[in-house]
């Protein structure tokens, strides 16, 4: 018996009232865990019930701890008639499984119910005791912590990073069952809302039971999703980055990884075996021995080939029965070639993080996706979920083959998504290719495609965007240039990648959002016709989008997009393309070429005319985006920049590293990439439109900034306001005349819309940043569109940027000057660690260091100085690069070092801080944000995953307010119970917060409508530094986290 | 191409300050947009209407999900639906509490029943305020009074505790409970000229002096019910005005004093008889339910406008009812000195407040 779960139902407040007569309530609880229930006493009329009942204790297996959510029930007591539902709480007990999250859930939750929404709430006591068991042959994965940050939580260090785990179980849809037709709605939400809890505790499970296999106790950057496939079942999946991962114990190991260089990766011999357990037991300083290693996907034996069944990556031959048929023939083809190399091929060297330890991400090559169209059909036997498996397995080897083709042997940033229209299926996979640092890696596992021409010293902020693949042997046609900042080794014109920017990254100015676009109309058909039309649909979707996505960054003024995230929606009648980036002006890429438009009738005068004056619009668009985001890219001799009208020559390129895949047998074998390049020409493109609607993108009003990445590029200093917001628009089209033009303009129409809605509404918070901005489109009916956009708002500090960074030197530089020699490289290293993410000094000056080491003469460096701002700041920044050089010449510093040190500016940056008041209420506050971290606090304690799942269905639509009122509220009573849960948890946060899906249903005429939501996030503890400056003085390497400029958006 | 449905959701409640008062003013969605846009909000922020009218939507749909909580106010504190900061929480409750002057004019000391709800539409046209602002007012007024009225202690304490109303407005509603509960007379055209502050500086003193709980705290009701047996004892004081020697002694001993120190000596003298008629009249005739109600109608008559028509400046009605009250304690023969105080003490106070323009 390994578990003991124990509740407590204490009392109840704000009931509705189920007796007309008596204006009161006659409440009991029921208490369900498993096929276990227990009930309290009837409290006689109150709406304010007080139970205090005993503990009502369930003994359990631990597998059933992870699988079962604990279920609780609030009824109206009738002596007569049956008891009436008030409604429910279902409580994941998950987080208690483990021994670093919570140990109590307490709290009050709201009772919920899915026709009539939060009616009161109730306050529960929960608590597991644990027995430890020593099976090997267990099923369950206790201990296994989970994660939804895509990055190494804040309190943790990797000790090793693993690798890639997925898993998906299927079920068949409750909805869909027979007996749904005789029950009531609200018995049918609540089996679906039952079903995908215990899937989703039965999912997580059986990840953890892989994380334990590859040895390791985390799962960072976990993804679930579901798949609604209607009557062909339910599916719910899940990818993540198996780790192992240690708690830093001292507040001295708060000092987040960046501040740790590269440099100081001590190189530690690969363990074949890592135990884990040696790791965690290490010094007590724990940056010491900072180190973080990638076991490559080979390298760890396979402990249990028992309990293969879980497995279910592994190719299996008597396969491929359930998709489309007429890919069946080449694909076992290739599961022949995959069974083959079963032990190479099972695993995927994909990683599902978009932010790494320093050093850990050493080239990237751009980003990878490939595209699949399926026909679902009945999923026969839930517990062999193959069919699936198999289309996952397929699209993740087309991810590795184009990595593979761009001479990367890992693919980062990694996700997994699907849209489904009646029984069409679209999967989509997209990553970053990179090549990781050879030194965490076995010799031979990196695929032969890695020279040792990392040097010692990687240059820093532009090592990254150096080129992977062979220069001569290029997998596609490409404009290389030498790196501007280095000035050593190659790199493309342009970069895509699906990843945050790196820390280290030297980036000019700042970066906006940037969104493409497209529509297009497509027949409606049947199963495989259907199929075959989008297949052919999608390359041209694909074109266009990049085509878009580029245009708009040249339009920029930028040369390299994070974050970019392409989703294509299908509908009945048409697909719809959605690309958002964050484009960014990195240094080490060349200044883009402008865009340049070309007519096709050349002798036409008036043509001409018109294309000269569009011509200048768009140059000018680009001078005044270029001020706006603050590019100043310092002139280069040998190159031509600054002029506003581009050289014939410079054509806008495409990085392509992208291809289709689809259900063509053809396509797969493009897979290794080398012919399926393009070069884009603006005067390709034959419609007018086209250019006008790169002109119509409205850059946000001033004050404010907007990315989809984790953190904005040049802003650093936030405040601690934020704001995490979730706003909802469908627009019904006319269905009349509907041609592709149109559908783009309504579609281009409805995102600017929303976005000039949502800068209006947050004017309050200017100056402010829209991050982590999070677009989902779909198409609920024939003419509606729905755009979810889930994002937050942070505050920012304009004035105390300069302050900051100007004490920060001065600190520093005060304290070389009279310290001792082994005391000087510290602070230095820090500045320059810090520098790239700063506004002040921008990484103009950075870039200027950097060549003053690679020996331009320092007249010619000054040219492109800012001289306005130069005066003041001149005296520091030139001292900073004498000693910088002289520290990049001393080599290695030694970390220890580093952790002393850091508190000198830590406090000096806390005196420039306002401290925030403190607020209390009644009702704790709890912050949520899409993004890893919370500005201005540290994160001191992981509390465990939120994943929850609402069915809320209405059948008087009118009466709610309409759709609008109905999901507003939906969708305020769903935050309200994340809250509630966190707060519960003893938690004030939830970060890396994401709605997954918002799927919404309607149907006016009968006044009803319905709606699914399913959210996740880390519950989080965090500390204001206000707060800790206090308890912290004396102690000053505690407040370094995320009070480094540097540290804080890097991290 | 049409919107079906448009929200935005905060994490933290978003608040409009601006967009909260028009909607409490009663304005139409399309009225608020209207009104907003004439304040220049589309030049100062480059927006659109449309996202005016979108924006407007969304507060208004807020707001309206919050009222209900509004109604009770603790509940609002106590929810788990809308994160908002305590400082909004308390402007939000403070906004929605608060009430128009002209409004609260017309309906102040009259029955908050049904009947007067009917009358808000003449109401709301006379004053220009809109039906819905009118309708909130008066429900927020009867909710307070039906939460309030058989309580037991402080009325202002009371309303402050179920309402969480800053002590400035708690005051108000007491007094606006307190004129309900004794349907004062506040509707005259001779009272036109008086402000609600003004009733509401009468009703705390009333409260303070006059009702149950001036000298029993602990009985229901205290502070919304005046003191029975005070207002049968007021008879006594007839002989101020009925003993004719008792009334020519309080005169001289009166017009001693103030000898030279009045301006409008003589027309004090001339008319001191008839101002202490009027004024011990009014003491005497308050065991009647409707001589209470007239209670504001008959201060007015009997002193504010005479003394108005003699064109006494404040600071000698001042200093004349000071020494009015002052001298009765000089009067051997009469023995209520300490109703008497509790009257006047009062009566002083109000007349004070009521003499003006």
């Amino acid at each position: 018996m390994p578990g003991k779960l124990k509740v407590k139902i204490v009392a109840g407040r704000h009931l509705p009232v189920m007796d007309r007569a008596s204006d009161l309530t006659d409440a009991f609880v029921e208490v369900k865990f498993g096929n276990t229930t227990f009930k309290t006493d009837v409290y006689l009329k109150s709406l304010n019930p007080q139970w205090n009942s005993e503990w009502f204790k369930f003994e359990v297996d631990d597998e059933d701890l992870q699988d079962e959510p604990l279920q609780i029930t609030v009824l109206d007591h009738d002596t007569y008639s049956a008891n009436d539902a008030i409604g429910k709480v279902y409580i994941d007990i998950d987080p208690l499984l483990y021994s670093e999250a919570a140990t109590v859930i307490s709290g009050w939750f709201p009772i919920y119910d899915t026709i009539h929404g939060i009616r009161g709430e109730i306050n529960v006591v929960v608590k597991v005791d644990l027995f430890n068991d020593l099976n090997r042959f267990r099923q369950s994965s206790c201990g296994v912590k989970f994660f939804c940050t895509t990055s190494i939580p804040k309190c943790y260090r990797a000790v090793i990073i693993h690798g890639f785990v997925e898993e998906l179980v299927v079920n068949e849809d409750p909805e869909y069952q027979w007996i749904d037709r005789i029950r009531t709605p609200r018995a049918s939400n609540e089996a679906r809302q039952r079903l995908i809890s215990l899937m989703s505790g039965e999912l997580q499970r059986k990840i953890g039971l892989k994380v334990l296999e590859m040895r390791g106790n985390a799962v960072v950057g976990y993804l679930q999703c579901f798949d609604l496939e209607g009557e062909s079942g339910l599916v719910v999946r899940a990818i993540g980055t198996a780790c192992t991962l240690d708690k830093l114990s001292s507040p001295a190991a708060f000092l987040p990884a960046c501040n740790s260089p590269s440099k100081e990766m001590k190189e530690i011999p690969f363990n074949e075996d890592p135990n884990p357990n040696t790791h965690s037991s290490g010094p007590s300083t724990p940056l010491k021995n900072q180190t973080y290693s990638f076991s490559p996907s080979k390298s760890y034996s396979r402990q249990s080939s028992s309990s293969d069944t879980d497995l279910s990556l592994t190719p299996k031959t008597g396969m491929g029965s359930g998709s489309a048929g007429k890919e069946g023939g080449p694909f076992k083809a290739l599961l022949r070639q995959q069974t083959q190399s079963a032990l190479e091929q099972r695993e995927f060297p994909f990683f599902t993080l978009t932010a790494f330890p320093p050093g850990f991400l050493v080239h990237v090559g751009g980003v990878v996706s490939a595209r699949s169209v399926k026909l679902l059909d009945r999923i026969h036997n839930p517990d062999e979920p193959e069919t699936r498996d198999a289309w996952w397995a397929e699209i993740r080897q087309e991810i590795k083959s184009h990595a593979k083709a761009l001479g990367c042997h890992a693919v980062v940033g990694y996700s997994e998504s699907t849209s489904i229209c009646e029984e069409v299926c679209i999967l989509s996979a997209s990553g970053t290719a990179a090549v990781l640092n050879p030194r965490f890696l076995q010799d031979g596992t990196v695929e032969g495609c890695l020279e040792q021409r990392l040097e010692e010293n990687l240059p820093v902020g532009c090592g990254f965007c150096h080129i992977p693949y062979d220069e001569l042997n290029m997998p596609f046609p490409a404009h290389l240039t030498y790196c501007c900042n280095c000035r050593k080794q190659k790199v493309p014109d342009v970069l895509f990648t699906t990843i945050d920017l790196p820390t280290d990254a030297a980036v000019i100015g700042k970066g906006c959002l940037i969104q493409a676009r497209l529509c297009r109309l497509k027949k409606k058909a049947q199963a495989e016709a259907n199929a075959t039309a989008i297949s052919n649909l999608l390359p041209f979707m694909e074109y266009e989008v990049h085509t878009q996505l580029m245009n708009k960054l040249k339009l920029k003024g930028m040369n390299a997009l994070f974050g970019l995230r392409i989703q294509i929606t299908v509908g009945e009648n048409m697909l719809m393309g959605l690309a958002s980036a964050t484009g960014v002006y990195l240094a080490a890429l060349p200044t883009p070429g402008g865009i340049q438009i070309a007519g096709k009738t050349p002798n036409d005068g008036s043509y001409e005319q018109h294309i000269s004056h569009m011509q200048k619009k768009i140059n000018d668009t680009i001078a005044k985006n270029k001020e706006l985001y603050e590019i100043n890219p310092p002139e280069v001799s040998e190159e031509i920049i600054g002029s506003p009208i581009p050289e014939p020559r410079q054509r806008s390129r495409l990085l392509r590293s992208q291809s289709e895949s689809s259900d063509e047998v053809t396509e797969l074998d493009l897979s290794h990439g080398k012919k399926d390049a393009f070069v884009l020409e603006i005067d390709d493109t034959d419609a007018m439109e086209d250019v006008h609607s790169l002109l119509t993108d409205v850059p946000p009003p001033s004050g404010f900034y907007s990315c989809n990445t984790e953190i904005m590029p040049g802003i650093n200093n936030w405040t601690s306001e934020i704001q995490m917001f979730t706003s909802v628009r469908v627009i019904r089209l006319s269905s009349l005349n509907l041609t592709n033009q149109a559908l783009n303009k309504n579609f281009n129409d409805l995102c600017e819309n929303l976005l000039k809605s949502l800068y209006f509404k947050l004017r309050s918070m200017i100056p402010c940043c829209l991050c982590h901005v999070n677009f989902t489109v779909s198409l609920p009916e024939d003419e509606l569109i729905q755009v979810t956009v889930t994002a937050v708002a942070i505050t920012f500090d304009k004035n105390q940027a300069l302050q900051t960074t100007k004490t920060h030197v001065e600190k520093s530089l005060q304290r070389a000057s009279t310290d001792n020699e082994e005391l000087l490289q510290f602070p230095l290293e820090l500045c320059s660690d810090s520098l790239p993410s700063h506004p002040f000094p921008p990484a103009k000056e950075h870039l200027e260091s950097a060549s003053s080491n690679s020996g331009i003469p320092a007249a010619q460096r000054a040219t492109s100085v800012d001289y306005s701002s130069f005066a003041d700041r001149c005296s520091s920044w030139i001292e900073l690069i004498k000693l910088k050089a002289q520290t990049i010449r001393r080599g290695s510093i030694k970390t220890t070092v580093t952790v002393e040190k850091a508190s000198p500016m830590g406090e000096g940056n806390f005196r420039n801080r306002s401290a925030p008041p403190c607020a209390s209420s009644t009702v704790g506050v709890v912050k949520m944000t899409p993004l890893s971290f919370i500005p201005g606090a540290k994160i001191t304690k992981y509390l465990g995953i939120i994943n929850m799942f609402f069915i809320r269905e209405t059948t008087s639509l009118r009466e709610e307010g309409g759709v609008s009122g109905f999901l507003h509220a939906f969708i305020a009573e769903v935050f309200a119970m994340v809250r509630a849960h966190v707060a519960a948890l003893g938690g004030n946060a939830v970060v890396s917060y994401i709605m997954k899906q918002c799927v919404f249903m309607e149907n006016p005429n009968k006044n009803q409508a319905q709606c699914l939501i399913n959210v996740s996030g880390d519950a989080v503890v965090f500390v204001r530094e206000s707060e800790l400056e206090v308890v912290s003085t004396q102690q000053p390497t505690a407040n370094c986290q995320p009070s480094c400029p540097g540290g804080e958006v890097t991290t | 191409m049409t919107s079906e449905l448009d929200i935005f959701v905060g994490n933290t409640t978003l608040i409009d300050e601006d967009v909260y008062r028009l909607w409490l003013d009663g304005y139409s969605v399309s009225d608020a947009v209207s009104l907003r846009v004439r304040s220049g909000i589309l030049e100062q922020t480059g927006a659109t209407a449309a996202v005016l009218q979108s924006d407007t939507m969304d507060h208004y749909r807020t707001f309206h999900m919050l009222e209900r909580l509004l109604h009770a106010p603790p509940k609002l504190l106590h929810q788990l639906i809308f994160q908002i900061p305590p400082s909004r929480q308390a402007l939000l409750i403070e906004r929605y509490y608060a009430f128009d002057e002209a409004f609260v004019r017309e309906v102040l000391g009259k029955k908050l029943s049904k009947g007067t709800k009917k009358d808000l539409d003449d109401i709301s046209t006379k004053t220009g305020i809109t039906l819905k602002s009118c309708r909130r007012q008066f429900d927020n007024f009867k909710r307070v009074f039906k939460v309030v009225e058989e309580m037991r202690g402080s009325l202002v304490d009371n309303i402050q505790q179920h309402f969480l109303l800053s002590d400035r407005l708690a005051r108000d509603y007491a007094a606006i409970v307190f004129f309900a509960s004794n349907r004062f007379e506040t509707g005259k055209k001779k009272l036109q000229y008086l402000s609600f502050g003004d009733f509401a500086f009468c009703a705390e003193l009333m409260i303070q002096n006059w009702t149950l709980g001036a000298v029993d705290s602990q009985v229901d009701d205290m502070d919304v019910d005046l003191d029975k047996e005070f207002l049968q004892d007021l008879k006594e004081l007839k002989m101020l005005v009925a003993d004719k020697d008792l009334l020519d002694l309080h005169k001289s001993l009166v017009c001693t004093a103030l000898r030279g120190k009045l301006g409008v000596f003589s027309e004090m003298e001339a008319n001191f008889k008839n101002l202490s008629r009027g004024l011990v009249n009014v003491a005497a005739k308050l065991t009647h339910n409707k001589d209470v109600r007239d209670l504001f109608v008959d201060l007015v008559e009997k002193f504010v406008e005479p003394c108005r028509s003699d064109h006494w400046p404040l600071n000698d009605v001042r200093l004349f009812l000071n020494q009015y009250s002052a001298s009765v304690h000089s009067l051997d023969g009469f023995r209520h000195q300490a109703l008497w105080d509790r009257y006047m003490g009062t009566l002083r106070g109000c007349l004070l407040r009521l003499y003006h323009d």
